[in-house]
């Protein structure tokens, strides 16, 4: 699995990365391969207020709908409309074109509850020592 | 523990996800996949484990024995190499199964069931048959291969020889690898394919021979709903349980309410009466798809019903989905809702099926 090192990571397999207080948030190789092929993402609205680790947004793969949770709280500046007409997106380029949202950050204390790559790589291996474990899969 | 087909270490080498379904556990999708799958199927040709199903063998007249109570299609005129599609219902007219029946002898048949199903099935056949001894429930010892898509006819004819003559529904008895064996034209997906009915302990080598041909793909039972959905085959547990008769599902062919059959009283009459709510199929106006669970509303917001399946469609690229609607709302060209306490999405009410261009009879 593809893991990005100066990224932060929840334990629900989002992603963020922060410049000047703006957070970009996606989501992980891991979620987007347990996903598997992506159909439909929930995109949204510009300007909604998120709260760190509520549902941001939902997607769905072929069978299955998934909740997205936020990383991080603040305002939603931007949204990927690219993702609207081809979802497949999120499963090529999870890091980079298929970014989801980005986000005014309105606590930055709040990185402290955050993985870092390291972090979210340790996460990863005791997951796959426990066979499964957590899964953004429904 | 979950039961495991003869080709599990098969699907565990190809890089399958595993899930358990119907008590067994069975290959959801290959790495390539369910995208990937749902072209090859459409387009090339695939094949699917199905070793999970069941199969009984009945030995008898069709009258003498009692076997022609058990189902609603009349088996008395169904000729020798033929498959019948059919249901055995409860007394209240509900569907304990939907099952198909081949006449291998003018008095020997095979049933063909679904696996979560088997052992009430062989309970319903056992206890209604006449003659007990009759019935053998071989699922056990029968491997089952479904190689489907419009080239599946080209990739078998080396393997299965002479398989060119089988017509839509029927099926012969075939020399492949050295067994003496039964394949139907039948299958699951809208597309032109065969089902191969195969010894258990030697199934391995006819799914290795048919994958040698690298222009099939194999494919799991996520993409298989899929393929379903899009040609609204019903799937016991969704479309069909032992409440809904197959009236209500949209069914009624394949039930013969001239012939004595066990929940023909109640079928009779829920006929008489006309059910109160139908099966509709509905297409969503986005990507978004329509999941078992989700609550119709009309037009209006008026509850009217509940998804039983659903799907993102790869054929269509859209959302579709089948369910139970209040008869007054199920007109064609009706809008309705989908959607949950999260959501409300806007769907249209169309005629089956969805996916109109299947090889099925070519």
């Amino acid at each position: 699995m593809e893991i990005i090192e100066h990224y932060l990571y929840t334990k629900e397999h989002e992603w963020i990365s922060i410049e000047d207080n703006i957070g970009t948030v996606g989501i992980t190789d891991y979620a987007q391969s347990a996903l598997g092929d992506i159909t439909y993402v929930e995109l949204p609205g510009v300007d909604k207020e998120v709260e760190q680790f509520e549902q941001l947004l939902s997607v769905e793969s072929v069978k299955s709908a998934s909740d997205i949770f936020s990383p991080i709280s603040g305002k939603i500046i931007e949204v990927n409309e690219d993702l609207a007409d081809d979802p497949s997106i999120l499963n090529r380029y999870c890091y980079d074109k298929g970014w989801i949202v980005k986000v005014e950050i309105s606590d930055s204390d709040e990185t402290s509850n955050l993985l870092t790559g390291d972090e979210y790589r340790n996460y990863l291996e005791s997951l796959d020592r426990n066979d499964g474990g957590e899964s953004t899969e429904e | 523990m979950a039961l495991r087909t003869p080709l599990y270490q098969q699907h565990l080498s190809l890089g399958a996800k595993v899930v358990e379904f119907g008590g067994w556990d069975m290959p959801l999708q290959y790495p390539e996949g369910i995208l990937n799958e749902h072209i090859a199927n459409r387009k090339v040709c695939s094949i699917f484990d199905c070793s999970h199903m069941g199969e009984f063998i009945i030995e008898g007249g069709a009258d003498e024995t009692g076997l022609d109570r058990v189902v609603t299609q009349p088996l008395m005129d169904q000729p020798v190499g033929s498959c019948r599609y059919g249901f055995a219902l409860n007394e209240r007219g509900g569907v304990i199964d939907d099952l198909i029946v081949y006449r291998i002898a003018p008095k020997k048949w095979m049933v063909v069931v679904n696996a979560a199903n088997i052992a009430k099935d062989a309970e319903q056949f056992r206890t209604c048959l006449k003659r007990p001894a009759a019935f053998k429930d071989v699922s056990m010892s029968t491997a089952k291969l479904d190689v489907q898509g419009p080239l599946s006819r080209e990739v078998l004819k080396t393997l299965v020889k002479g398989i060119e003559c089988l017509e839509y529904y029927t099926f012969g008895e075939f020399d492949v690898l050295g067994e003496r064996v039964i394949v139907s034209r039948t299958g699951y997906t809208g597309e032109l394919g065969y089902e191969i009915y195969y010894p258990w302990d030697k199934a391995a080598r006819v799914w290795e021979a048919v994958l040698a041909d690298k222009r099939v793909r194999p494919t799991g039972l996520g993409v298989r709903d899929v393929l379903r959905v899009e040609v609204c085959y019903p799937l016991y547990g969704h479309e069909l349980t032992e409440d809904i008769s197959p009236l209500q599902a949209g069914l009624k062919r394949f039930v013969d309410p001239a012939k004595e059959f066990i929940g023909r009283d109640a079928y009779k009459c829920l006929e008489t009466g006309g059910p109160s709510t139908k099966l509709a199929c509905f297409v969503s106006k986005t990507r978004r798809a329509p999941r078992q669970g989700h609550v119709l509303f009309s037009a209006s917001g008026e509850a009217a019903g509940h998804v039983v399946s659903g799907t993102f469609s790869p054929a269509l690229g859209v959302g579709i989905g089948m369910g139970f609607l209040k008869k007054e709302f199920t007109n064609i060209g009706k809008e309705i809702i989908f959607g949950d306490a999260k959501f409300k999405e806007p769907a249209e009410l169309v005629p089956r099926p969805f996916y109109k261009e299947g090889t099925l009879k070519n």
